[in-house]
């Protein structure tokens, strides 16, 4: 099937190096690329660990793209990027005439990049203000520590922010989301009572009389299954699309990268409730993998605006699919 | 292309048909369309290929018996093997010590370790008669002592305070401690979410276990987890001797494939699977509904299978296929589930074949009259011009009274009638993504009173 690839005579060095493509580093930068790299170096082990064993073999066979699709699915790119991405590979390998491992991997590498630089669009605040970002998710995919990171994000570009206790379901998510208020040094909007569409309301009623640039939303953790949930949260959207007939500006689906196939369908089915305009891709640190992003991208592509990397409130990085896919294939 | 095990097969079934034993030769793209079937159900490649070797080995020289078709032979194959890799049946915990039991919980973070201490906790007092002591070892998340504390009032536990100054280990032993002087039969310690490479946080939770020497360990997973979480179970395994695993958020769609990874990998028995964020969203485990759900064919094999009873298999397929795309459904199809579900038995027998859960919820549903039902919805349905039943948007008013007429009942009925399709038609899109399960979920959501 792959048969082709054995009789192209040398490698063509036209695909880019990544190393080479990203020639100015500031220091900041530099150091952001550490951290990216620290954060997924599990990824890294895993992935680029793997292909080092395979690529050193020296020959580009059958085998070794079986294993290549191995790989990529062990990966949790799925199925229909799996295809895609071996699909693409070939065309390119065709046409350039790649014949050796080294040149696989790095025409590899370059589809996978092609694939995911779509998604990466950074969030433009200047828009509105109040800046209304309302966060949702499946349960303890890491919505509220992420608040907790955008806040000192934001904050560090010079806005001003205030925090919404929307999760008015989950033992103690007002007291967490507070810990955070306070380790930001930021308002938290909260009521004793049970409506997160009341409190978010209330919390834009505030930014605007208090001149703030950003409000951040908090939600209860909901299963796509739960569709009383799922209307619960569609109200919530057109709640504040009620004290703001522009808003929300942006709506954040947060995923667990350490989660398999079913994240498609969560970024499917909180597409259709809230309107998803941007994702955060939590606990890179931890996964071995990260490749639902290729499948996000293929079967619905939506802008990566951050990724999280620990629990710290310095662990968020936008996200940058060429630093993404160094560090997956390094 | 995403299509299921069942949809997969029936295409590998087809050159299957006629031959009367499985042989190394006939199952070899069967077992193709197994593998990627548990690859989309995100079951870690090393179980994968387990499986595949213990399918390949029981398959090879079985006869095709009967009715069956051999690819039907396959999937009972497959499923038997995946049924006994899920583990033996339930097994509650093991509190057989010296008071107090003391039950020690790990895993990643946000897998659902404080929500299950609160929902053992509430268990064994309401089904045991247990007095339950809860501690909290996690100084390191905002608020997650606060969360404990509160989900311990829910569950109607002692909770043991603790302070995020004070150190993990010294807050174990002090709540045994308080534990033994008041009597208390079990002591469930909630740890932080940890990741298995964090190695000063792995040995923390090592050092915690053997200054507590807890009789029970278990290793808390989200059923959504995708293929690390084979990586993530060895690690934890390695570092603590785990006697049992809990399968948490299986009441989402998810095919729940890391269920079986981390059985390869711990050999440790699923002991309980969290259904909810209720404390009252936990059930014992069952390996063989594990088993369809990771196949992918959940509840609709066994609906064949019923199915086959009352109408035929072409149709029953057809069926289910339709129900998969959901977006053909329209009040012909209708027409023809509302016969079939007669045909299979009504309603509730087809509800016994769920997940308990989903029976419960579906036992709150009207029940009764279900055959008079179904000839007044056929009579409006016949009623019907083609054009209508295809596109039941042209129903206004005067075409209402028409048909009421016709069929000798209300205007009301055939509203009626318009909203249930409605509704049926809304959680067939529903069903085509999540199949049975998810089907009778979408019901349970729809019952007041369910969070
Ligand atoms: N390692 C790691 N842990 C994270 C990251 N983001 C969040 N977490 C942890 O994941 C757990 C769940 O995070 P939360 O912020 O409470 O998640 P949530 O989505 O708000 O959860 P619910 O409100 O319960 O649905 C906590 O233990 C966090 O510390 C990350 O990027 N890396
Ligand atoms: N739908 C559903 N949600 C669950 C289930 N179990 C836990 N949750 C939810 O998952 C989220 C995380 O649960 P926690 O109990 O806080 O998880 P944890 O492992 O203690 O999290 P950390 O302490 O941050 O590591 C919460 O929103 C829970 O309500 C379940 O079986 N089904
Ligand atoms: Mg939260
Ligand atoms: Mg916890």
């Amino acid at each position: 099937m792959f048969g082709f690839l054995k009789k192209s005579p040398a490698p063509n060095p036209t695909a880019t190096d990544p190393a080479v493509a990203e020639t100015v580093a500031t220091s900041a930068a530099a150091s952001w690329r550490q951290r990216l790299k620290s954060g997924l170096a599990r990824t890294r082990a895993q992935f680029g660990g793997k292909l080092k064993t395979l690529f050193s073999r020296g020959k580009v066979d059958d085998e070794l793209l079986e294993e290549l699709e191995a790989l990529l699915l062990t990966s949790d790119v799925g199925l229909d990027a799996t295809e895609h991405l071996l699909y693409q590979l070939k065309m390119r390998a065709k046409r350039d005439k790649i014949d050796t491992p080294e040149a696989i991997q790095r025409a590899l590498s370059e589809t996978m990049y092609d694939l995911l630089l779509p998604l990466e669009e950074a969030l433009d605040l200047s828009s509105h203000r109040p800046f209304i970002i309302m966060i949702a998710g499946v349960n303890g995919a890491g919505k509220t520590t992420s608040i907790g990171k955008l806040a000192k994000h934001f904050q560090a570009q010079g806005r001003s922010v205030l925090l919404a206790a929307g999760d008015t379901f989950r033992a103690a998510a007002r007291e967490q989301l507070q810990t955070w208020g306070e380790r930001n040094n930021v308002s938290v909007i909260a009521q004793q009572s049970g409506d997160p569409a009341a409190v978010i309301f209330d919390a834009i009623a505030a930014a605007r009389a208090r001149g703030i640039d950003i409000v951040l939303a908090d939600t209860a953790g909901r299963l796509p299954t739960q569709l009383h949930l799922m209307d619960e949260i569609a109200k919530v959207r057109r709640v504040i699309q009620k004290a703001d007939p522009t808003g929300p500006h942006e709506t954040l689906l947060v995923l667990d990268a350490t989660l398999g196939q079913n994240t498609l369908q969560q970024v499917m089915a909180f597409d259709k409730a809230i309107q998803v305009t941007g994702l955060v891709l939590t606990k890179l640190d931890g996964t071995a993998k990260g490749g639902m992003v290729a499948a996000i991208a293929r079967q619905c592509p939506k802008p990566v605006r951050f990724i999280g990397v620990g629990e710290g409130i310095d662990d968020l990085r936008p996200f940058k699919a060429r630093d993404f896919v160094d560090a997956l294939f390094e | 292309m995403l299509d299921n095990l069942t949809q997969r097969l029936a295409r590998v079934m087809k050159t299957l048909r006629g031959e009367a034993r499985l042989t190394e030769a006939n199952i070899g793209d069967a077992l193709r369309e197994v593998r990627l079937a548990l690859l989309e159900a995100d079951v870690a490649l090393p179980a994968i290929k387990e499986l595949i070797a213990a399918v390949r080995e029981k398959a090879v020289g079985e006869e095709v018996i009967g009715s069956l078709s051999p690819g039907q032979a396959l999937i009972g194959v497959v499923h038997r093997e995946l049924t006994r890799l899920m583990g033996e049946a339930h097994s509650g915990l093991n509190l057989a010590t010296q008071p107090p039991a003391i039950v020690l919980m790990a895993g990643l973070q946000g897998s659902g370790k404080t929500t299950t201490v609160g929902k053992l906790a509430k268990m064994l007092r309401e089904t045991q008669k247990k007095k339950v002591l809860v501690v909290s070892c996690d100084v390191y998340r905002p608020a997650a002592i606060e969360q404990l504390k509160t989900v311990a009032g829910q569950a109607g536990a002692d909770f043991f305070p603790s302070t995020a100054t004070d150190k993990p280990v010294d807050i174990a032993r002090n709540a045994v401690d308080w534990a033994k002087r008041h009597y208390h039969d079990v002591l469930l310690v909630d740890t932080a979410g940890r990741l298995a490479i964090d190695e000063a946080m792995m040995k923390e939770i090592a050092d915690l276990h053997s200054a507590i020497k807890p009789i029970e360990t278990l290793f808390v997973v989200d059923a959504m987890q995708g293929q690390d979480a084979i990586n993530t179970a060895r690690a934890f395994s390695e570092v603590l001797p785990l006697t049992g695993i809990i399968l948490t958020k299986l009441d989402g769609d998810s095919r729940g494939g890391a269920a079986l990874s981390v059985r390869h990998v711990t050999g440790r028995p699923i002991k309980y699977a969290g259904i909810g964020e209720k404390l009252t969203g936990i059930e014992a485990f069952h390996p063989e509904r594990m088993a369809s759900r990771i196949l992918g064919m959940g509840d609709v094999l066994s609906l064949i299978e019923d199915a086959r009873k009352g109408i035929d298999e072409e149709k029953a397929l057809e069926f289910a296929k339709k129900m998969k795309s959901g977006k053909t459904f329209d009040l012909n199809d209708f027409k023809d589930q509302v016969g079939q579900v007669r045909k299979m038995g009504g309603l509730s027998s087809m509800m016994e074949k769920l997940p308990q859960q989903f029976a419960q919820a579906a036992g709150q549903l009207p029940a009764g009259g279900e055959e008079k039902a179904v000839a007044r919805i056929e009579g409006i349905i016949n009623s019907m011009t083609p054009a209508e039943r295809t596109r039941p948007e042209l129903l206004k008013a005067t075409r209402k009274r028409r048909i009421a007429l016709g069929a000798g009942v209300q205007v009301q009925e055939v509203n009626r009638l318009l909203k249930q399709f409605e509704q049926t038609q809304k959680m067939m899109k529903q069903f085509s993504r999540g199949g049975m399960a998810q089907l009778m979920r979408g019901i349970k959501g729809m019952l007041p009173g369910m969070r």
